[in-house]
């Protein structure tokens, strides 16, 4: 266990600390918190003390309440977009690479969407909807999915070339198990990697929308959401900010850990390069 | 090489021909009545019918696309739903504070990067590389309004520097108008540093294994001459490439820094425009980025033909 750990440092340290995060998302309630929402106008803006371990807002809200559940905005966000847009991505990438009518077609679609900087497209996608945390998964799924449909395609298009493919089409395999058999297995382990990094930037994203004021609805509390309220006494009160951009961090680095280590264990090729 | 280019500037057009439609698709795809959501909840039944007009929602689609895309294509972006403003006047008004912040954080990226990376690469396995890619990660898991916050925090608050906030029109100076960026450039630069030393130090990687680097220092050339003049002309096609794509972290990046230090720019305008759901400010500003990502990337394309004419074929 220990030399196994040693040997990939990246998914053991990146794999423990997110394991302590969502572990602590989920047992928010029982973690000393109380109600992250719960007004208390007499105890605004407090520094850190024992009472309140990370102060209060501006409206005397428990910061550390707030970061604590505001973990599980930030995990559902980055988990939902990295496993939709890999599923998507998964189908719009095969499909291209199997039925050449649409090659030309969809990957034409995906440079478009692709010429549009994510978090602009995000940004001008929930402009148009109404704040929520389904919206905001939405919203970043689409700017995402070109990413992986593209890596999904090359992996496909490469594969048709190697022998065993050619093998097996010529043995009379049919395309969808030729598809399910052969190449499927095949796009899991950068599927993986990339899902890895597209669900930290994600909760990057969403901590950006948030922060601007195009995420989550301001009752929620998310980390971004937490900067975003802080961003206007940062000057004087900068624990507000500090506490949920410490967690963001910390949080993001743990996710790009496991994915250098996973893509370092699962494709040794790769790994060189990069 | 010029037909080299001539070629590949006409293949931008059904790119950009794509993200306009994308961009103006946006209102439709919307789900329920994206006048009444820009208008906001207390907006009367006269706001709502308002904007419906003013977007041209009640025209067909196809129809109020091609008189966007005449209007697009005369420089015409539409006009604000709140300023009663062009939104290229808007746009043109706040492009100094954008570029020179772009400009600059491009420039200081590539030079600090790409040094690091090929230090990083030479010494593969020292504690050198090690700091490199330790400060690699970092710079991807570290958002960039964090960054800007610690920074403004120790160099401006605490040590006084450097102002914490604003910005200076260049016409007022250099060092004023520098002192102001200096901060946002780090802050908006890290994670771009991080990209390019990170592809530098891989792309060197695989140069250096080969045979001609061998020959190289076998005729007795110095670390130096071989590491930026044989290696690393050869290994510029990748890190090229990955400065041209990250210009959409920049442009992402930039948003977000104006915000932070209160840079009277395009972002902010994007952000204000959010906050009261100015939709054609939105939509313009995001096709001029788009289109400027698009260009970006060709001449990075022809660039890589004059750094390697095997790509002409």
């Amino acid at each position: 266990m220990i030399r196994w750990a040693r040997r990939n440092p990246g998914i053991a340290v990146g794999g423990l600390l997110l394991a302590l995060i969502l572990l602590a998302a989920i047992l928010a309630p029982v973690l000393f918190t109380v109600d992250p929402t719960a007004l208390a106008p007499a105890r605004r803006t407090r520094p850190p003390s024992a009472q309140h371990w990370f102060g209060t807002d501006m409206l005397g809200r428990d910061i550390y309440s707030r970061v604590v559940f505001g973990g599980r905005v930030s995990l559902v966000v980055g988990f939902a977009v990295a496993a939709l847009t890999s599923i998507v991505g998964l189908v719009i990438g095969v499909l291209a690479g199997f039925v050449r009518l649409l090659d030309n077609v969809v990957m034409r679609a995906m440079d478009g969407l692709m010429a549009v900087p994510p978090i602009l497209l995000a940004v001008a996608l929930m402009a148009l909807t109404r704040g929520s945390v389904q919206n905001v998964i939405i919203a970043i799924t689409i700017a995402e999915i070109p990413r992986v449909s593209r890596l999904v395609r090359g992996v496909v298009l490469s594969l048709r070339e190697l022998p065993y493919v050619e093998a097996a089409i010529a043995a009379g395999t049919r395309t969808p198990r030729l598809i399910w058999r052969h190449i499927l297995p095949n796009t899991l382990a950068p599927l993986t990697v990339q899902a890895s990094y597209i669900c930290a930037s994600a909760m990057i994203t969403e901590a950006i929308l948030s922060f601007i004021g195009a995420g989550t609805p301001p009752i929620v509390p998310s980390w971004g959401n937490i900067m975003a309220e802080g961003r206007a006494l940062w000057q004087v009160k900068p624990f507000i900010v500090f506490f949920p951009a410490a967690a963001l961090s910390v949080t993001v680095l743990a996710v790009n850990l496991l994915g250098d280590g996973l893509r370092d264990a699962l494709d040794p090729r790769l790994a060189r390069r990069l | 090489m010029w037909r080299y280019a001539g070629r590949r500037a006409l293949s931008t057009i059904p790119v950009m021909a794509i993200v306009a439609l994308f961009v103006f698709s946006l209102l439709y795809i919307a789900p329920g009545d994206p006048a009444a959501i820009i208008a906001g909840d207390q907006a009367s039944a006269e706001d709502i019918a308002r904007i419906h007009a003013s977007l041209g929602l009640d025209r067909p689609f196809l129809v109020r696309f091609a008189e966007w895309l005449w209007d697009v294509a005369r420089g015409d972006l539409g006009t604000s739903i709140f300023a009663n403003l062009t939104v290229t006047h808007m746009i043109g008004q706040r492009v100094e504070p954008t570029l020179s912040l772009m400009a600059l954080t491009l420039v200081f990226s590539i030079v600090v990067a790409v040094p690091l990376g090929v230090l990083a690469a030479a010494k593969a396995g020292s504690w050198i590389d090690r700091l490199v890619m330790l400060f690699a990660v970092l710079g991807f898991s570290v958002p960039v309004f964090v960054v800007g916050y610690v920074l403004a925090y120790v160099f401006a608050l605490q040590l006084d520097w450097l102002p914490v906030q604003g910005y200076t029109p260049l016409s007022r100076g250099v060092w004023p108008w520098l002192s102001n960026l200096i901060l946002p450039v780090l802050a908006l630069g890290a994670i771009y540093i991080a990209l390019i030393a990170r592809i530098t130090r891989a792309s060197m990687l695989e140069v250096l294994g080969q045979d001609y680097i061998r020959t190289a220092r076998a005729k007795g050339l110095g670390l130096a001459p071989i590491l930026f003049l044989h290696a690393l002309k050869n290994a510029s096609v990748p890190i090229v490439t990955v400065i041209g794509l990250g210009v959409a972290l920049l442009i992402g990046g930039a948003v977000v820094t104006e915000s932070v230090f209160a840079i009277p720019g395009i972002g902010r305008l994007v952000v204000d425009a959010i906050l009261r759901r100015d939709y054609p400010v939105i939509q313009g500003v995001t096709l001029m980025f788009s289109f400027l990502y698009v260009l970006v990337n060709l001449v990075v394309d022809v660039l890589y033909s004059l750094l390697d004419p095997r790509i002409r074929q």
